[in-house]
């Protein structure tokens, strides 16, 4: 079932160097819930791993659907991992719907776990099956266990007084209890969990607790199962490790570039899948002198964290693609009073709705050009969960240095998907710290200091930052054009042209100020160069990785930076025979580089709501490869 | 005659409260204002509203005022959207931005929550505030949010020059309404009242004092104070408001409010508002009811609905219009309960980044 299996004694644990198992049910069934103990369980133990979400934009789709199931797949090992897996090697179905729905997921000869007592007709019938699975020989390909998860949790609450419905809710828990037994989790973890998490609903704690540990002693206990499994821990880089997922790191992030900078930070934001996690998580940490602000609409939310980024303050805004599409005019108003500010979006399957709860990377244009005017924004993509963090950081960076609006790209992918995260020392973080103009600059005729609040840094072309409340450098500033230097109204066709080119210069100096691309694999003597941004770079590293061990000489670059591109990257991309550039769209960034560059970069797409897999890449890379 | 009780303290330079970060409301630490001049608050732009457009007496009664409010011009801020009343901050000497049409009370929300220090204005019109910013005004108002919010409305749309407006009268004749308008007209008192702002008042451009007045009154609020200004456009709408505004009609045409009085107009006060059996505000001669059961003005009244059938009084301005202060109540300030949560989670927390970042489970390797 995966890599490698040893056989060590009767009950003993056999060692696994990965496992990769899919938790599957229905919406109502708390999938997402026992996938993210199972990771914490996992987590604490040392190994690495990679999670991926996978759920329904219905909250509660009819019960028994194949609309309502909701899939958690982890990927966990005892090495270096950068994607939730190829295909699970488990599953874990609850109901019908789940098998049928997730089960071409699952490797051939994989493990497959059902509840047995939810195979009744009406679950069948709703699931589309005509006969069942569990008795027709289409499960042959498969090792199954079947297991009568309800009628055994509803015996182990019995005695606690729990309603028979309520009762069957706590299946879930049944469930991560025999995979916590299988695979050797740690109990306490989860135990002090479900005390904590249910400590104001003592009969619902003790129900799943009993649930829990019921489903661990019928692994032990049933003739099922002949021996558990284990996963060591990974060799990680020597550390404190934390479980994040991006929404998180990238709350984080963002708290600390406040801190950084020595600025308190507003956020102004609408809800908006799958972003609202960031508002939820800053909304807490109000501590760390983090104002929130739930606007009335998008529009609203960047409009009051511009107002405040007037004000001297961190201004940030977070959505997702459809959000951004509302919140373009005052970007445009940003890029022109030239103030910082952070526009964050969580991208998602579009266009309009499309999948709101499925991962995409199709805003890289939205971002570069989505706008009206010339308006350039830098934009920032960050690749990892963990790695929001550090994005959302340099994006305040780049904000606050260049007194520029900034995009930072993060996606549903990251956002929901969790990893180890080796934390970071705080002192060791960068200083962003950007001062505001206190004095007059400017002298006018009559020998009177004055402030003109378009008279530039001559290195960065940043305007000053005067904010409200400093003494003589009372200014406006506006959407109008506005003369050059002075500031003031200014329709003069000459000027317009140079404000134009100096907006766009200013942007484009950024290359001088960030870190060039940096290539790995076979830098010297590679056939092919894998070009990526965002969140492709784990399935990316593993099909490269896949194909050099083949023997091929491969290549990899990963940008943080899109906008502008890092220095080095024209002469990067020219040195090698292929370019081939996976998206999760349908080929925004190969675009970019093939303009910019004149290089014949190839596309490789993927829009399926999912991450590519690095088996999928691997084949794309050997096909250029030809 | 207009009552200045609820005149706002605002704090000065008050901080976030943290030892790490630097409140930028510091950088302004002024006591007491020196004293100003109209000149003082005057830029150096020169002003291109049409001549004999209603913008120029109220840009002088604002400039005219602001050295009284005691605010240093480096507190004061005006945010406008797009529209001919949009272009005032840029003839104030303050603080201002001129943003995007509509937005001006969303960019105002941020900037007076992060900085209560300032004196927040926002300059807007007909089309601005009521069609395309139409949502922000009202989540402003019931948020009460701490801003100054001047509507100039002069029932037309004047910077792209002469389209009927969301005040407009019904069968409005314009460009582009060569039959007609459709649309019933929002009347910007009710508008406000509805969405709960404590503070509506009405005034217009004929009478520098009574804006003077008004403005006084709405900046003195601590919350969200809203102000519907009548303002002649001279070039697309030239009148509008003189059946009502023009000198000779004013006595009998505007019914003034004031707190605690009857509510009596004409030129011996002779007419009044009462409270007929229905419920409904109606105008009637003081003799045939006797002045003790005309309806006495109490803008302190916490529930809106008295203030609304006020609002309700005429159709538009071509009737006895009601004038100053229809609402004043006090509720807490949007940005004030902002910094009471903050500060109340500052003095339960360190700030802590470390801390921050190892607050869920870890593990060492």
């Amino acid at each position: 079932m995966a890599d490698t299996a040893q056989r060590t004694g009767d009950h003993d644990p056999v060692e696994l160097d990965r496992i990769i198992i899919r938790f599957a049910g229905d919406s109502g069934d708390g999938m997402q819930l026992t996938g993210d103990r199972f990771t914490s369980a996992s987590a604490v133990l040392g190994n690495d791993l990679v999670t991926l979400p996978d759920f329904p934009a219905e909250i509660r789709a009819p019960a028994g659907t194949l609309a309502g199931v909701s899939a958690f797949q982890v990927h966990i090992s005892d090495h270096e991992i950068t994607t939730p897996g190829d295909a699970p090697n488990v599953l874990i179905a609850m109901n019908p719907a789940a098998l049928r729905a997730e089960l071409h997921h699952l490797e051939v000869g994989g493990t497959l776990i059902v509840n047995t007592d939810a195979f009744d007709d009406r679950n069948l019938t709703k699931a589309g099956y005509r006969s069942s699975p569990l008795t027709d020989g289409s499960l042959d390909r498969y090792t199954v266990y079947e297991v009568p998860m309800t009628t055994v949790t509803k015996e182990a609450v019995a005695d606690l007084g729990v309603k028979p419905r309520d009762a069957e809710r706590s299946k879930n828990f049944f469930a991560l209890g025999l995979v916590t037994w299988m695979y050797t989790r740690p109990v306490d973890p989860t135990l002090s969990w479900i005390e904590n998490r249910f400590a104001s609903r003592p009969l619902v704690r003790d129900a799943n607790v009993a649930a829990f540990k019921a489903g661990h002693a019928f692994g032990e206990t049933a003739e099922l199962f002949d021996h558990p499994y284990e996963i060591k821990p990974a060799h990680l880089a020597a550390g404190t490790y934390t479980n994040v997922n991006g929404n998180t790191a990238l709350a984080w992030g963002l708290i600390a570039a406040g801190q950084l900078a020595g600025l308190p930070i507003f956020l102004g934001s609408y809800p908006i899948t799958p972003a609202s996690d960031i508002l939820h998580e800053l909304s807490r940490h109000k501590g760390f002198g983090v104002r929130t602000l739930q606007a009335e609409d998008e529009i609203a939310g960047i409009g009051a964290a511009l107002g405040a980024a007037f004000g001297g303050h961190l201004g940030i805004t977070t959505t997702s693609g459809p959000g951004i599409a509302l919140k373009s005019e005052t970007m445009g108003l940003a890029v022109s009073l030239e103030l910082p500010l952070l526009v964050i979006d969580v991208q998602r399957g579009g266009p309009s709705t499309g999948l709101p709860t499925k991962t995409e990377a199709a805003d890289l244009l939205q971002a570069m050009y989505g706008r009206h005017g010339e308006s350039p924004i830098p934009i920032v993509a960050a690749y990892c969960p963990s790695h929001c963090f550090d994005a959302a950081i340099e994006a305040a960076r780049i904000a606050l240095k260049y007194r520029t609006p900034v995009m930072l790209l993060s996606d549903g992918y990251l956002a929901n998907g969790s990893e180890p995260w080796r934390l970071p020392d705080v002192s060791e973080l960068p200083d962003i710290s950007t001062a505001f103009a206190t004095e007059a600059n400017h002298t006018d005729a009559d020998g009177n200091a004055e402030f003109w609040p378009y008279l530039r840094d001559p290195d960065t072309l940043a305007r000053p930052w005067a904010v409200p409340g400093t003494p003589g450098l009372m200014h406006r500033i506006g959407g109008i054009e506005k003369e050059d230097e002075s500031g003031n109204i200014s329709y003069d066709p000459a000027n317009h042209e140079r404000m134009v080119h100096l907006r766009a210069e200013k942007v484009a100096g950024i290359a001088a100020d960030i870190s060039p691309v940096v290539v790995e694999g076979d830098v010297a003597d590679a056939e092919i160069l894998v070009l990526g941004w965002g969140s492709t770079w784990g399935a990316i590293g593993g099909a490269v990785d896949r194909c050099r061990a083949r023997g091929h000489k491969v290549a990899r670059a990963h940008l943080v930076h899109l906008n502008p591109f890092p220095r080095n990257l024209g002469e990067v991309l020219r040195r090698y025979p292929r370019v081939v550039v996976p998206e999760m769209n349908l080929g925004q960034l190969v675009k970019l580089v093939r303009a910019e560059y004149l290089v014949d970069a190839r596309s490789v797409t993927k829009v399926r709501g999912v991450p590519f897999t690095a088996g999928e890449l691997e084949a794309a890379i050997l096909k250029e490869i030809g | 005659m207009i009552k200045d009780d609820d005149a706002k303290h605002r704090p000065l330079g008050r901080g976030v409260g943290s030892a790490d970060v630097t409140d930028v409301a510091d950088v302004a630490e002024v006591a007491v204002a020196p004293p100003t001049t109209r000149k003082d608050w005057t830029s150096d732009q020169e002003v291109r509203w049409c001549p004999g457009c209603g913008d120029y007496s109220i840009l002088s009664a604002v400039q005219m005022l602001m050295p009284d409010l005691g605010v240093p011009r480096e507190r004061t801020v005006f945010v406008s959207g797009i529209g001919c009343a949009a272009r005032f901050p840029y003839y104030m000497s303050t603080y201002g931005m001129h943003s995007i049409h509509g937005r001006a009370p969303a960019i105002a929300t941020g900037l007076a929550m992060a900085r209560e220090d300032l004196d927040v204005w926002i300059v807007t019109g007909d089309g601005d505030a009521l069609s395309i910013g139409g949502n922000h005004l009202i989540h402003a108002l019931r948020r009460n949010v701490d801003l100054t919010i001047l509507l100039f409305n002069n029932q037309i749309y004047g910077l792209t020059k002469g389209q009927y407006s969301p005040t407009s009268e019904l069968g409005k004749v314009t460009k582009s309404t060569p039959f007609g308008s459709l649309d019933q007209p929002f009347n910007p008192v009710s508008l406000a009242l509805g969405a709960e702002a404590t503070f509506v008042a009405r005034t217009h451009d004929m009478d520098r004092n009574h804006m003077m007045e008004v403005f006084r009154r709405a900046h003195d609020h601590r919350g969200a104070a809203f102000v519907e200004v009548y303002q002649n456009c001279n070039v697309f709408n030239d009148g509008a408001f003189e059946a009502v505004t023009a000198k000779a009609n004013r006595e009998s045409m505007l019914i003034p409010l004031v707190h605690g009085q009857p509510i009596c107009f004409g030129p011996d006060g002779e007419r009044g508002v009462v409270l007929d059996g229905q419920g409904r505000a109606r105008i009637v001669e003081v003799a045939d009811v006797g002045i003790g059961n005309i309806l006495v003005h109490d803008e302190a009244r916490e529930e809106p609905g008295l203030a609304f059938m006020l609002s309700r009084l005429t159709a538009g301005p071509t009737e006895p219009t009601p004038i100053g202060v229809f609402r004043a109540v006090q509720r807490p300030d949007y940005g004030s309960e902002t910094t009471r949560q903050l500060v109340a989670a500052q003095a339960n927390s360190s700030a802590d980044l470390a801390g921050l970042l190892h607050s869920r489970p870890t593990w060492e390797v």
